[in-house]
């Protein structure tokens, strides 16, 4: 096993995500395999290549940075599961 | 009259000019086969999650007023696709429509502006007729991890049509569209073409806009068509194409002409074309029978004057790891914006922390909960020069590949996947399996370059196979003319599937 139980926990936390019980069991058997399987990376030699070279080139040139029209606020909000004097409603962050 | 799902998009058009067709007639035509084969008593295909009847028919009627004014006043202007009715898969934002991604998260979520490429095709005339299915934020390899239900392949039931696309590419196979919109992150426009007989085109990275796509994998994600044949996709291919300022990676280059009018250069239109044919797509875990199908294409090919070639991708075998830790870590971050606060599902909770993780853990599915793990671990403290820093740099040395290549030939053929569509189910609890089925259709995507797959036979249980042709960068044009100089001698892309 590539990952132990405590790991899998771990990214679950960084990524912000609650995983039932049976999920972390299936997870941590399912990612570790996978993860076993890419260990062939490793044999491929990169010593003379740098990560951005990885990077696909695309369209670079930008727009002109002007005023224009956006969506309208009704529209931006519309989705939103809770609003509150045109603004997103959350719950408290500190307590 | 004949049935008008039978026309092309081409056929449509012309028959709508000549007045031959109401744009009503066409829309009501493809509504009804909808309602039969599609929303009606199961077994229904299942390829649309929602539809858009009323405003379809409004602009059906709106379209016929315009021609009738045009066929008094024919020199007025009258746009390329008026009146042609096109589905889009989930994952385009049309104004007005649910865009669900194939995710509960999204379940309610109608987004208010369009995708550029939805609104390239709504300014050509064109008309939608609802969205289509796809695995859950186009994850997936046979819309098997949709939120909403597979789609059934319209050659068999029982089997997926192939995903991520799988809803659009099911929708043209089945003559549900003339043609609709996909997207192809990994190959989920070219594995569900190949798996339903469609044609489908990846084209080259920052070729179409993505102002409007949702995001998966941004160093991957590209916009394409599928289509009953190549002239189809090429003409939808072109009014998506180029420049948009909305979008910092679209490319501010020319969209070349592409000359789909039928068989040019007498009876060796390919003379001269070299085609690279990579040994490292003809390897054991390819089906024999797919393997023979795409040789006689090759062969076909050459009698028209190409000329094939072997060639050698080395790095082929490793596109698999480096996707599938790039794509989840741009995954990983791309889809934090699923918190509960601006759109989408929230799950109370007493504070914010819980908010997001109760929300994303009842929001999103198992397929992309997985893709997020995998991607966080690869970005994480500690491993992130071992996973994505060394999969970044083997996807240069795949890139690279493909330029030396590219240096000896014109074209790249190959199959599209290894095997014909699988049954609903088969990979069910094993997703590295699943993830193999992509091995042949990475590559294009890592590297950039354009890629089209198009049919070429059917297996022995009736299953069609398609082949793929790769071309350098910015070249669909090369990969359509070849296409369609097949389906010129060829008549795989008109067979369709017994549904009534």
């Amino acid at each position: 096993m590539t990952l132990t139980q405590a790991q899998v926990e771990h990214i679950a936390a960084l990524a912000r995500l609650e995983l039932t019980p049976e999920e972390k069991a299936s997870f941590h058997q399912q990612l570790s395999a996978i993860l076993d399987y890419f260990a062939q990376l490793q044999e491929v030699d990169t010593s003379d290549i740098s990560p951005e070279m990885g990077e696909i080139p695309a369209g670079s040139s930008l727009r002109l940075d002007e005023p224009r029209p956006g969506l309208p606020l009704e529209d931006l909000l519309s989705n939103a599961p809770q609003v509150e004097d045109d603004q997103f409603r959350v719950p408290p962050v500190f307590e | 009259m004949p049935d008008p799902t039978d026309l092309t998009l081409m056929q449509a058009v012309q028959a709508l000019r000549a007045g031959e067709l109401s744009c009503r007639q066409l829309v009501e035509a493809y509504l009804g086969r909808i309602q039969r084969l599609d929303a009606g008593l199961e077994p229904s295909l299942h390829c649309f999650l929602s539809l858009a009847p009323e405003s379809a028919r409004f602009q059906a009627d709106a379209a016929d007023r315009r021609l009738a004014a045009w066929r008094k006043d024919p020199q007025a202007d009258l746009p390329p696709l008026l009146g042609v009715p096109l589905a889009v898969k989930d994952v385009l934002c049309v104004a007005g429509m649910p865009c669900t991604c194939g995710s509960r998260i999204l379940q309610d979520f109608v987004p208010p502006y369009h995708a550029t490429a939805v609104q390239n095709l709504l300014d050509a005339g064109a008309i939608l007729l609802g969205k289509t299915n796809t695995d859950e934020f186009a994850m997936g390899s046979s819309t098997e991890n949709s939120a909403y239900g597979v789609t059934h392949n319209p050659w068999d039931v029982e089997r997926v049509p192939g995903g991520s696309s799988g809803g659009s590419a099911a929708a043209v196979a089945a003559r549900l569209a003339p043609a609709a919109l996909g997207t192809d992150t990994g190959g989920s426009v070219r594995q569900p073409a190949s798996f339903c007989g469609v044609t489908g085109i990846k084209p080259t990275y920052g070729r179409v806009s993505r102002y409007g796509l949702v995001a998966y994998g941004s160093s991957l994600d590209v916009v394409g068509v599928l289509a009953r044949d190549a002239a189809d996709a090429a003409v939808v291919f072109r009014l998506i194409a180029g420049r948009d300022p909305l979008d910092a990676t679209s490319a501010d280059l020319p969209v070349p002409s592409i000359d789909t009018g039928g068989q040019a250069g007498g009876d060796q239109p390919l003379a001269g074309l070299r085609i690279g044919i990579p040994e490292e797509y003809f390897v054991s875990g390819l089906q024999q029978e797919v393997a023979e199908r795409v040789r006689s294409a090759i062969a076909a090919l050459e009698a028209l004057g190409a000329q094939p070639r072997p060639v050698s991708l080395p790095h082929t075998q490793f596109a698999l790891p480096v996707y599938y830790l790039v794509a989840p870590a741009e995954a990983s971050a791309n889809l934090a914006r699923y918190d509960g606060i601006r759109y989408g599902m929230r799950h109370e909770a007493a504070n914010l922390g819980e908010v997001y993780r109760r929300t994303r853990g009842a929001g999103f599915g198992a397929e992309v909960k997985r893709r997020i793990m995998l991607g966080t671990y690869a970005l994480s403290a500690g491993y992130y020069d071992a996973y994505y820093g060394q999969a970044q740099k083997v996807r240069a040395l795949i890139r690279s590949d493909f330029e030396s290549v590219f240096e000896q030939v014109d074209v790249i053929a190959a199959p599209v996947a290894p095997t014909t569509a699988f049954k609903i189910g088969e990979h069910r609890d094993d997703p590295l399996s699943m993830y193999l089925e992509d091995v042949f259709t990475l590559p294009a995507n890592l590297a950039g370059v354009p890629g089209l797959a198009f049919p070429v036979g059917f297996d022995s249980q009736g299953l069609p196979v398609g082949m793929q042709l790769m071309g350098p960068h910015f070249r669909e044009d090369l990969l359509f003319w070849v296409a369609h100089q097949y389906q010129q001698i060829t008549d795989w892309h008109t067979r369709q599937p017994r549904l009534e």
